[in-house]
């Protein structure tokens, strides 16, 4: 077995703790771009290009930002699903760079969800 | 897809899916030669003889979520579209290679596009797995690679300010062709 370096060390640590931050979910909540074929050709990139200006631009800090792929609903892309810590994710469909901003301003940052650009918020009947 | 940038980063999440935790991406732009390349090379899963001959199937996908795959028949068709070729090659447990080459002065060559996006996005997005970018212009050569931002991260996430600052410096300073020269 070759020895292992105090450089090698230093790698194998960075990668484990990179990969450990997004499975323990140590940020107030978690915003998912869907990244899929559908996804990239609707605009899913200009979506998470505006919530790493926005993250950057104004110091925030405890959110996890990541993507996923396909959700199966194609038609309706770019999505993007909001998961505030201790509360049920919420998928919002159709976005624009705007769309995407109100969304960050409201339920990331205040916890109010954005019904109107939800995907079946209060679609039920219940008559 | 509008431009090559967007297929790279559409090939690359087929990568992640199949598990890679180091992708190689490479983009060539010899107008000596008028020729433009890009080749994916990832260490996922692979894929066996069977899957591979369907690959490029638009009516074939592995997902779950829909009937339709079409991220490496549309790259294959933009190859086409302008004189180039395009491969895969595969072995199951080792990793998956795709090429596509375009004639670079072809009138139906799509723009390269926003490449920083493109690694910015698959960078972040992807926080456990490695990612090197190769931009070959005219004999030169410049080098993204995730290996060495490891250390100017000290302790911070990848989508924290800090890591969204640090990978948009490095991706500015390593002076590539990062939005392309040919925007048309």
């Amino acid at each position: 077995m070759p020895k292992i370096k105090p450089e090698d060390l230093a790698k194998i640590k960075e990668r484990t703790r990179r990969t450990l931050i997004l499975r323990e979910g140590s940020g107030r909540a978690k915003v998912t771009v869907h990244m899929g074929t559908c996804g990239i050709a609707a605009g899913a990139r200009k979506i998470m290009n505006t919530l790493l200006r926005i993250i950057e631009e104004r110091e925030i800090d405890d959110i996890i930002l990541t993507t996923s792929g396909c959700a199966g609903l194609c038609s309706h892309e770019p999505m993007a699903t909001v998961e505030v810590k201790g509360t049920a994710p919420v998928k919002y469909v159709d976005l624009t760079e705007k769309k995407i901003e109100e969304i960050f301003d409201q339920h990331v940052q205040k916890g109010i969800i954005v019904k109107e650009y939800a995907l079946g918020v209060g679609s039920e009947r219940t008559e | 897809m509008e431009d090559l940038s967007l297929h790279i980063l559409d090939i690359v999440e087929n990568s992640v899916t199949a598990g890679a935790t180091f992708v190689s991406i490479t983009v060539c732009e010899d107008k000596g030669h008028d020729l433009l390349s890009i080749e994916i090379t990832d260490n996922g899963k692979g894929m066996s003889r069977g899957i591979l001959q369907k690959a490029t199937d638009p009516f074939f996908t592995q997902k779950t979520t829909r009937r339709v795959g079409l991220g490496l028949s549309l790259l294959q068709q933009a190859a086409k579209r302008a004189n180039g070729k395009f491969s895969i090659e595969s072995k199951k447990g080792k990793g998956t290679t795709v090429k596509a080459s375009f004639q670079y002065s072809h009138v139906d060559r799509q723009p390269l596009g926003d490449i920083a996006e493109t690694i910015e996005t698959l960078v972040i997005g992807n926080p456990s797995v490695d990612f090197r970018y190769e931009h070959r212009e005219n004999g030169l050569l410049s080098v993204f690679d995730t290996e060495a931002i490891g250390e100017q991260l000290a302790g911070a996430p990848i989508s924290s300010p800090k890591g969204i600052r640090i990978i948009r410096e490095i991706l500015k300073k390593t002076k590539m062709n990062l939005t392309g020269t040919d925007s048309r």
